[in-house]
């Protein structure tokens, strides 16, 4: 057995079970052998079914306007722009397991990174269709597209935050997209290698690019990794940075406060971690995979969500503070009228916020908590409706009331159309997911396989072994192998 | 590049403890590894191969500054001289707004640019048809591939594999083409590598 890097028997294992290479793959490519059960086909045809209800939603929005939906004089953005900036925010998980967590050498997101980045490629899809449809013309969308162009050429204003959240949204993208697919070949090309039928083989072998594992190849994968990473976390919180500078670079009262860049990337985390709890939880369960997203993945998670939750909570009050001691009067109107107090219009709104994004994700103070799935699960939700209102209460409070009393809208709510399409991009993005879980390794093999060594519960009984009995030959086994 | 068959002696480990020693070994003894191929990055496996460092790190950083460069300029011809637009009265030369998508497109240039690079160099693509030694070298196998040359001794060479601790030894005849690759060209002898 090699010791190739040491790991404190304190932690717990990353894989449990008595595994060896082959019963990793084994594990994990299986069920994609396999016919999809019964539960699969539902909830993929609830999915499906969910899409083209929003298909629909839109294609009246497309064709008789904006007017489909509730939106008035003073509420431009409502639902709409709510649901983008929500789905951006759970877009940010996977890209901050798999980049940041890389960089810090965190060796449970090797459990967890493939789904999660999937869900953030899905999630950032769903984003995008919000900004497009919202356009109302959508048949001019390119015109955000810095072309030359018949028009002068007339070019994009390079100055304004919402052609920033173009090339943000564009390019985060199109980097998870390359990140995730780059990290798939190497699993793509061992489901290519066990397959049996004709078509798998060709598909797979298709989708794996020809993957060998040559250690020349592995070597350039994993400093391209590396790097990708290294961009990537940056560009993560750039994302969010710029989709805040949309409200952030106004001069609406609750909206220009320079706390928004990292209060919304610390609130895009918090989301995008319940997500992935949501859906792992679930995905453990009907794929088996208990091995592999262990109560230790559940609960590094969950600490997660603690940390960004507080870390959104200290921002709600800092916020609400600053609003008071700016003394300027519209914006303690706008936090102190139109969302801390109850019993305006929208104040239910603040302090279900408060109480699903601050107060209910401090049980997870409790290590018993964090390790009890149902309340994660719950929890998860929970947090994800929080967060939606989060985005709710900033853009429809603030602007509700505007500067003008006699343009103060009437109550907004939104139009059957309007919860359509919302509905829709959740048909698009679970029809997405339940595809990606059909066809594609949900765990990545090739990385579980680099820390079973060190992390699976097997080896670490037998390295405690040996760790025990002869500390000098460890010693020299971990420096004949240690690199 | 030429083409043409040849011939590999193939051995199969299923350990890496057993890989490492056996891959200095049959480097001492002169052999020429064309490969090694194995389900997971084996750290430290490169350097016990004598494989120079990959450079693919400075091609990303080159392509970063492609972006940041491309992107100033593009926005600063465009806002300066070709069409200068008065937004709210700000200057023309608005270089912090245009902090955010100088940002974005390096990191576009970098991510898009070192993704193609590694495809070229692995030759990586849709419909490449490249020679697999062995199905399970995705799996759970480490296979080593070794080239034979006019003076190679296969008898000799697969019972040295199987010294080295290899489970299942082969002969296998491959196509040489520009997909093989050719790393064994940047290895460096054992011996000039470690001095004697």
């Amino acid at each position: 057995m090699s010791l190739l890097k040491y790991e404190s028997q304190q932690r717990e294992p990353l894989v449990a079970g008595n595994k060896d290479y082959h019963q990793v793959t084994e594990d994990i490519i299986s069920p994609i052998e396999m016919k999809p059960s019964r539960l699969w086909y539902i909830g993929f045809y609830i999915s499906v079914g969910l899409l083209l209800f929003g298909a629909y939603s839109v294609y009246r929005e497309v064709t008789y306007g904006i007017g489909q939906w509730n939106l008035n004089k003073t509420i431009g953005w409502g639902w709409d722009i709510t649901n983008f900036v929500w789905w951006v925010g759970i877009g940010h998980a996977g890209t901050l397991i798999s980049a940041i967590l890389l960089l810090f050498r965190q060796g449970w997101r090797t459990g967890v990174n493939r789904a999660a980045e999937a869900m953030t490629i899905f999630a950032v899809m769903c984003a995008g269709q919000f900004p497009i449809w919202h356009m109302g013309r959508v048949w001019m969308a390119f015109f955000v597209l810095p072309y030359p162009n018949s028009r002068g050429p007339l070019w994009v204003n390079f100055n304004s935050p919402l052609l920033w959240d173009v090339f943000a949204i564009s390019t985060y993208f199109t980097v998870s997209l390359l990140f995730w697919y780059s990290g798939l070949l190497p699993d793509l090309a061992t489901v290519r290698d066990r397959a049996k039928t004709k078509l798998r083989k060709l598909l797979y072998g298709v989708a794996s690019f020809g993957w060998t594992g040559s250690t020349k190849h592995w070597q350039r994968h994993e400093s391209l990794s590396l790097v990708l990473a290294g961009l990537s976390t940056p560009l993560v919180l750039s994302v969010h940075t710029i989709v805040s500078f949309d409200f952030a670079t106004s001069i609406v009262p609750g909206w220009h406060t320079t706390i928004f860049p990292p209060y919304f990337v610390a609130g895009a985390v918090f989301s995008g971690f319940a997500m992935v709890q949501t859906l792992l939880i679930v995905v453990r369960k009907v794929m088996g995979l208990q091995d592999y997203i262990t109560l230790g993945h559940i609960e590094a998670m969950n600490k997660v969500i603690v940390l960004t939750g507080s870390i959104v909570g200290c921002a709600y009050l800092t916020e609400l503070f600053i609003a008071w001691y700016g003394q300027n009067p519209y914006e303690w109107y706008a936090f102190s009228q139109n969302r801390a107090n109850l019993f305006s219009p929208y104040g239910w709104s603040y302090w279900l916020m408060m109480f699903c994004n601050v107060v209910s994700p401090q049980l997870f103070w409790s290590r018993k908590l964090r390790r009890n799935i149902t309340v994660t699960f719950f929890m998860s939700i929970v947090v994800n409706i929080g967060m939606w209102y989060e985005r709710f209460v900033i853009i429809v409070t603030s602007i509700y009331r505007d500067f003008l009393p006699s343009s103060w809208s009437t109550y907004y709510s939104p139009s059957i159309w309007e919860i359509g399409f919302y509905l829709g991009t959740f048909g698009l993005f679970f029809t997405c997911f339940f595809l990606f879980a059909k066809y594609f390794p949900v765990v990545a093999v090739a990385e579980i396989k680099s820390i079973l060594k060190t992390s699976g519960e097997n080896y670490k009984v037998k390295m405690t072994d040996i760790e025990k009995s002869d500390s000098e030959k460890f010693y020299v086994d971990e420096v004949e192998h240690g690199h | 590049m030429a083409g043409g068959i040849k011939k590999f002696v193939v051995g199969s480990f299923d350990d890496e403890a057993v890989l490492f020693p056996a891959v200095k070994n049959v480097r001492k003894a002169g052999y020429k590894i064309h490969d090694v191929y194995t389900p997971f990055p084996v750290h430290g496996l490169d350097h016990a191969m004598g494989l120079r460092e990959t450079s693919i790190h400075t091609a990303g950083f080159i392509y970063a500054i492609t972006g940041t460069t491309t992107a100033l300029t593009f926005m600063s011809w465009v806002f300066t001289k070709d069409w200068p637009l008065n937004i709210g009265g700000k200057p023309h030369f608005a270089l912090p707004a245009w902090v955010p998508i100088t940002f974005e497109l390096t990191v576009l240039f970098s991510a898009v640019g070192m993704v193609l690079t590694f495809c070229y160099l692995c030759q990586l693509s849709p419909f490449v048809k490249k020679h697999h030694f062995h199905a399970r070298a995705t799996d759970d196998l480490f296979v080593m591939a070794i080239e034979c040359t006019e003076k190679t001794d296969d008898a000799e060479l697969q019972s040295f594999l199987q010294k080295a601790g290899a489970t299942e030894i082969n002969i296998q005849h491959a196509e040489t083409g520009w997909w093989i690759g050719r790393y064994d060209r940047e290895q460096k002898l054992y011996r000039d590598e470690k001095g004697y």
